[in-house]
């Protein structure tokens, strides 16, 4: 009696799953004959209440000394190279003042300011508009402040395209396999008919790792919790003029530059 | 509108459903007798060194896909990317990096089943099979 | 009813294998987009929607133009158009399903694409559009089907249909209105982030819709026993002459408030679509032949002598369908993805298979209006004797 109650259960439950999705993990626990199986954390895991990011420009004067940190994104996120433009995969790429700041462009900007390169990637916006427009919750706002994005759950409507006032989005036009010079195995590719962006490499904060691009950036880029008051984020912004894009948008970057 | 009881057209009426029964059920005549027998799935030396997978084998071959479900929005949307097992052993909920590493090769594991079964999932469109890389 | 829409003349016989022709064109190459990705369309990482997304936007408004023949109607009680108002709610029927499949063909990942109820997201404004276009949708095809059920049967309309046409009065409103809403609350998109855009969508399309429906009515005079009189068209004309003249008003009060104030983001979609921009202007003379073929119709419109002249009004009504439509279909969602939020300068031009599939959409709708307004303007035929 005692067990085909039970078993009425799992199947219910399984079939519930097909609607509704019925935890299996639930339904495992149901037969009460070991502990439920979790899932956690990792406890190498950082963690924050914001992530944010503080770019130092003065340090990152030239191509060149963007190049480490573009690289190393494209190569362990799979990013592909497409010749034609229409179809960019861009996560974090080099841009000039005007085009990062439009709304702070100055007549008599300094020429070396002028035709500087500014890295440019996701602000991970405290107010993320793209997250506001998603249908599916295929983007969303992780507690930590990351914007993310589910790739298994994105129908490619573009909608969060048009909501970003960065540009940092890209879509996947066509497969981007072919387009992978070298298929990078810890990572997965991406499908498409799927949009994506820089997700502050919460793959490698997971495992205890910072950022990549800030790994490589010998000191330049600062990541931290920009929440806490002693960290090293909180204490660049103390101590330098750091300036957002577009702040008047009311949506709260998290990316600062220091100029 | 007609309260006549008469069936108008009959000779087509009756010949145009048995084209339709003859179309809906043709998988099962085409098929007949041909079918494929069921792929024997072989264990990975690992896999079998190891005796259990993350749940009973009954309950994994049953129910894997919602399991990978539950995985890919407790490692996406909840960062949370440790499964403890009821037994208490800890896997990271990888596709590539742990399901494969034990079971071997997609093509072997995987494709085998899902094609006698006529599903094709696309996890592999973007997770990769470390062994199908040049 | 439906079997009236399965017997016909060779003509009709003739145009609806022509339509289906078009149809499977569009959705071979519809199976060449889902296997290749939409990367076989012209948009890009900087112009992400395209034809697909404009389509829609034009073809809400002509769907919502329908409550300009059942509003006079229910809520007046003006007689006249009470023999147009089926012609009106099924041309709603049409559009909208392409709206929907505008919508859908613009998928990166169609299959999934019931992960909008899978994970409802009332923030999100396509959530709401799907609401209103599905209800939009079964609304007309309810109301139209039972009141021209009870007119072939020769009985009043069921006593609940009336809180349905009530209904479908402000829903009308509403589809064109969330639709805008898809655009106007996005920050970082001067062009669109305007208030009145809602508004102007309602307008370009209370006379866009009208203007075609009375293209459509002079048509199923001529080709049909069933006249829908001459002093409905007159009425459909004078609801044109106003919101196309409200349109163009609702156009320039945005010119003025752009380059009066002189803030760059709203200036530079401006530019770029009627002088170009940095050097790129794919849409400059598609833009003021819109405008022009727009100022035209309104002074033919608002002019009694030339607006009660029936080929006058005919090609008037083609200059708003095809002004509004380069208006809304061409230049508002391309205008306003350039230049992007980047400052950068990317056009957009449509592919030949992007423009297949579209027409293969469109032809689907002419199908489905075609139906429908055969079943209508039959059963009208019989009841008023002419066959």
């Amino acid at each position: 009696m005692e067990s085909s109650r039970r078993s009425f259960l799992k199947i219910a439950g399984i079939s519930a799953l097909g609607l509704g999705a019925k935890p299996v993990l639930d339904v495992m626990a149901s037969s009460g004959e070991a502990a439920k199986p979790e899932t956690i954390r990792d406890p190498k895991a950082l963690l924050a209440k914001r992530w944010g990011m503080v770019i130092d420009t003065r340090k990152l004067q030239t191509e060149e000394d963007l190049k480490p940190m573009i690289d190393i994104c494209n190569k362990i996120h799979n990013i592909p190279h497409f010749e034609n433009h229409l179809h960019e995969i861009k996560w974090i790429w080099s841009e000039e003042f005007e085009n990062d700041f439009p709304m702070q462009e100055a007549d008599f900007l300094d020429d070396r300011l002028k035709h500087m390169p500014f890295l440019t990637l996701c602000n991970h916006c405290n107010v993320p508009p793209c997250v506001r427009v998603c249908p599916t919750k295929a983007t969303f706002k992780r507690e930590d402040g990351i914007v993310m994005m589910d790739y298994h759950r994105c129908i490619g409507c573009r909608f969060c395209m048009a909501a970003c006032p960065y540009g940092s989005r890209s879509f996947n036009f066509r497969d981007p396999r072919p387009f992978i010079k070298k298929l990078y195995t810890g990572y997965p590719t991406r499908t498409k008919g799927v949009v994506e962006k820089c997700d502050f490499c919460a793959e490698r904060l997971a495992v205890g790792e910072i950022p990549a691009c800030v790994e490589v950036s010998k000191g330049a880029i600062a990541f931290g919790d920009l929440d806490d008051l002693n960290s090293e984020v909180r204490k660049l912004l103390r101590d330098n003029y750091a300036i957002r894009r577009k702040p008047a948008l009311g949506t709260g970057p998290s990316v600062f530059y220091i100029v | 509108m007609s309260n006549n009881k008469k069936m108008y057209d009959k000779g087509k009426v009756i010949a145009g459903l048995c084209i339709f029964l003859i179309l809906i059920t043709f998988p099962f005549w085409y098929n007949l007798g041909k079918a494929a027998p069921a792929p024997k799935l072989t264990l990975t030396a690992k896999a079998k060194a190891a005796k259990q997978c993350v749940l009973p084998t009954q309950t994994m071959k049953a129910d894997h896909m919602q399991l990978l479900n539950e995985w890919r929005d407790s490692v996406v949307r909840d960062a949370k990317r440790i499964y403890v097992s009821s037994d208490g052993k800890e896997y990271h909920m990888a596709l590539t990096n742990t399901c494969l590493d034990c079971h071997g090769a997609r093509a072997e594991f995987c494709t085998k089943c899902h094609d006698y079964a006529s599903v094709t999932p696309y996890c592999w469109d973007c997770h990769i099979d470390p062994k199908e890389v040049k | 009813m439906l079997e009236k829409a399965l017997t016909g003349t060779k003509r009709y016989y003739g145009w609806m294998a022509a339509l289906l022709a078009v149809i499977g064109v569009g959705f071979i190459c519809y199976l060449w987009q889902f296997t290749f990705g939409l990367g076989l369309t012209g948009m890009s990482r900087d112009v992400s929607w395209g034809f697909y997304v404009a389509q829609f936007t034009f073809l809400v408004g002509v769907a919502a133009s329908a409550v300009m023949v059942v509003l006079p109607y229910y809520l007046h009680n003006y007689k006249a158009f009470g023999r147009i108002t089926i012609l009106g709610e099924f041309l709603a029927v049409a559009s909208v399903s392409m709206c929907i499949l505008f919508i859908f063909v613009d998928l990166g990942q169609p299959i999934r694409i019931m992960n909008v109820i899978l994970h409802p997201t009332p923030n999100s404004m396509l959530f709401w559009d799907m609401i209103v276009l599905n209800g939009y949708l079964f609304l007309n095809i309810i109301v139209g089907w039972k009141v021209l059920e009870a007119e072939r049967n020769n009985v009043p309309p069921a006593g609940w249909l009336k809180p349905l046409i009530y209904l479908s009065i402000p829903w009308a409103v509403s589809i064109h209105t969330v639709t805008a809403y898809l655009y106007c609350g996005l920050p970082g998109r001067g062009f669109w982030l305007t208030a009145i855009l809602a508004p102007r969508f309602l307008a370009s399309a209370f006379a866009a819709g009208p203007a075609f429906l009375i293209l459509l009515c002079m048509l199923v005079r001529k080709i049909t026993k069933f006249d829908p009189g001459r002093e409905q068209i007159q009425s459909l004309a004078k609801v044109v002459a106003y919101a196309i003249s409200v349109n163009v008003f609702f156009f320039l009060c945005e010119v003025f408030v752009a380059f009066y104030s002189k803030i760059p983001e709203h200036t530079e979609h401006l530019k770029y679509l009627f002088v170009g921009l940095h050097g790129h202007g794919v849409l400059v003379p598609w833009m003021w032949a819109s405008l022009i073929l727009m100022v035209l119709a309104i002074i033919l419109l608002v002019n009694p002598v030339t607006r009660k002249n029936e080929t006058v009004l005919a090609l008037a009504c083609v200059a708003v369908f095809v002004g509004t439509w380069i208006d809304k279909g061409l230049g508002m969602i391309s205008g306003g993805f350039v230049p992007n939020p980047l400052n950068h300068v990317t056009e957009y031009v449509p592919t030949l298979p992007e423009l297949a599939i579209s027409i293969g959409v469109w032809a689907v709708g002419f199908l489905i209006l075609t139906a429908l307004y055969k079943i209508a303007v039959t059963i009208k035929e019989e009841v008023e004797g002419l066959i």
